[in-house]
């Protein structure tokens, strides 16, 4: 048969890599995947529709925005940041650890409050760097631009590593979907449970990094005399 | 309606199809109200992708799958020539929404916490799925939310979802598309034939070696496509099966975590420009790499640590 299907993964890898449109790199990869592998047209039209039609469970999103959208006018983004601003008295890499907890907490229930657009900028990093304006002292760019990096990994770990908790994630349905092609039959449950380990020890991590990571910046840009 | 009567189908499954239809018709209706929708640029456009989607999720299984086949082409054409679009946003104002949280308070995390945790009960107390937890989920949150206000009608739930379908966009059915994408992959051999190809230089029959492959492969793949949903169903198809689960290990925990060390590529690469270089602007950092830096340590640990995780537990 030779290396020609290969074709199809050459496409997906070049697509992508090149930031083509997603969903045209996917029909084009799909169209010619299954004439290089010699499928024909109707088998591929008949795959393709069954695949699509067994792995409805995906659009499950769907369904979730008839409640999320509303929750979002009922003021969720409002209440989750007086929830935060509770915390006084604390560094700038603390309060960035109690939002990655949130974060990861609210992604395991599907529940997100905007990322960086919706909550970092306007919420956490006011907050964060409100911790050293309170101390009367010159704000510093270098260690701002610092908390700002910080502050966005923080997002994208908690989000990525949160989200694989939420029992039928896009994540873990697609696994799932990959699995049953290749004859293994997986439930929700159990790759969910399987990722708990391993968020623990993400969020464990970077918040510790972070913690020590901001202390060091903050002394070095502030000085230790900060502290007391 | 032979469907919901038979009673060789279980219940669970049956379900998850009333589910599916009422998405179906919530998607029909984005279809119309986006047709009807004066501010929306594309209103043909959208209007005919959320109606192709509509029928395929609602109705897709009493379709031949040939013409479901079709319809899908049919639906990735205004996508892909970018004609899907939204109108004018109708979310109220931010001192509203302020106002709201303050009456409810603390208390909207009940709603919001319900889907979630329906999820957890299905999955562990019943045999329906995790999937049916979610929809009850639904709509106790619904109930609840209904309950706090007058103001929140079945209309304001349908019109909130429809406004946020057009906020996600055509980019929300990439999953669903990549799972074909995989089964095509999968009919066409290409598992096979990275497999021997990868036979070729590596000992076959090592457990540990197939592993840190998979682990590796998924870090690559995905960094240079920057999307690990893309690079888990090669990954998957290619090294995965052949060389760790045909050895015995087990398909749901290494799948799983393979495709978190894919995440793993997503912290350290450009092209997930969504997650790395978009806050980059939005913060107004100076260094184009200021979140990927920060991410690298993270990056390198956690792969360590799934590897790790992936051998003592396989």
């Amino acid at each position: 048969m030779g290396l020609w299907p290969l074709l199809g993964v050459l496409i997906v890898i070049l697509g992508f890599a090149l930031k083509f449109d997603a969903i045209l790199i996917v029909m084009v990869a799909l169209v010619v995947t299954a004439f290089a592998g010699g499928m024909g047209l109707t088998s591929m039209l008949e795959v393709l529709g069954t695949t699509f039609v067994n792995n409805r469970g995906m659009a499950i999103f769907i369904i979730i925005m008839l409640a999320t959208g509303t929750l979002e006018r009922n003021g969720l983004k409002e209440s989750a940041a007086a929830l935060i601003k509770r915390f006084k008295k604390v560094s700038a890499g603390i309060i960035i650890d109690i939002y990655g907890v949130f974060r990861m907490i609210f992604a395991a229930f599907n529940v997100s409050f905007g990322g960086v657009a919706g909550f970092v900028r306007p919420i956490i990093l006011p907050m964060a760097l409100g911790t050293i304006q309170a101390k009367k002292v010159p704000g510093n760019p270098e260690y701002e631009e610092e908390l700002k990096g910080i502050a966005s990994a923080m997002e994208n770990v908690c989000w990525f590593f949160g989200q694989v908790l939420f029992v039928g994630g896009a994540g873990a349905l697609l696994v799932q979907s990959t699995l049953k092609d290749l004859g293994y039959e997986v439930t929700l449950g159990k790759l969910a449970l399987v990722e708990i380990p391993v968020a623990l020890a993400a969020l464990l991590f970077t918040s510790i990094y972070f913690t020590f990571k901001e202390k060091r910046l903050r002394e070095k840009y502030f000085g230790k005399e900060l502290d007391q | 309606m032979s469907f919901y009567t038979d009673p060789s189908i279980d219940l669970g499954t049956k379900l998850l199809e009333v589910l599916n239809c009422i998405m179906g018709l919530m998607l029909l209706y984005t279809s119309y109200r986006n047709l009807r929708d004066k501010s929306n640029p594309h209103p043909y456009g959208t209007s005919l992708f959320w109606g192709v989607l509509g029928v395929l999720i609602g109705f897709g299984r009493f379709i031949p799958p040939v013409v479901c086949g079709v319809l899908i082409f049919v639906m990735a054409v205004p996508a892909i020539l970018k004609k899907v679009a939204t109108g004018t946003s109708r979310l109220p104002s931010k001192e509203r929404m302020t106002q709201m949280s303050e009456k409810l308070g603390l208390k909207i995390f009940i709603p919001a916490l319900s889907i979630g945790v329906f999820a957890i009960l299905f999955a562990v107390f019943t045999n329906l799925g995790a999937l049916v937890g979610v929809g009850v989920g639904v709509f106790v949150a619904i109930f609840i939310l209904m309950f706090f206000s007058k103001e929140n009608t079945p209309q304001v739930f349908l019109d909130d979802a429809s406004e946020l379908l057009g906020a996600v966009g055509p980019l929300s059915t990439l999953p669903m598309l990549l799972a074909c994408l995989g089964a095509v992959f999968t009919s066409a051999r290409v598992g096979t034939i990275i497999s021997k190809a990868v036979g070729a230089v590596v000992p076959e029959g090592n457990v540990l070696v197939g592993i840190i492959i998979y682990a590796i492969g998924m870090v690559l793949f995905t960094a240079i496509m920057g999307n690990a949903f893309a690079a888990i169903t090669v990954m998957t198809v290619g090294i995965g099966a052949p060389f760790v689960f045909a050895l015995g290990a087990d398909p749901a925990l290494i799948g799983m975590v393979a495709l978190t060390c894919g995440f793993c590529g997503t912290l350290l690469t450009p092209m997930a420009a969504n997650f790395n270089i978009v806050p980059v602007a939005m913060l107004e950092m100076k260094d184009k790499y200021g979140v990927i830096k920060n991410q690298l340590p993270v990056a390198i640990f956690m792969l360590i640590f799934q590897i790790g995780y992936m051998i003592l537990f396989k």
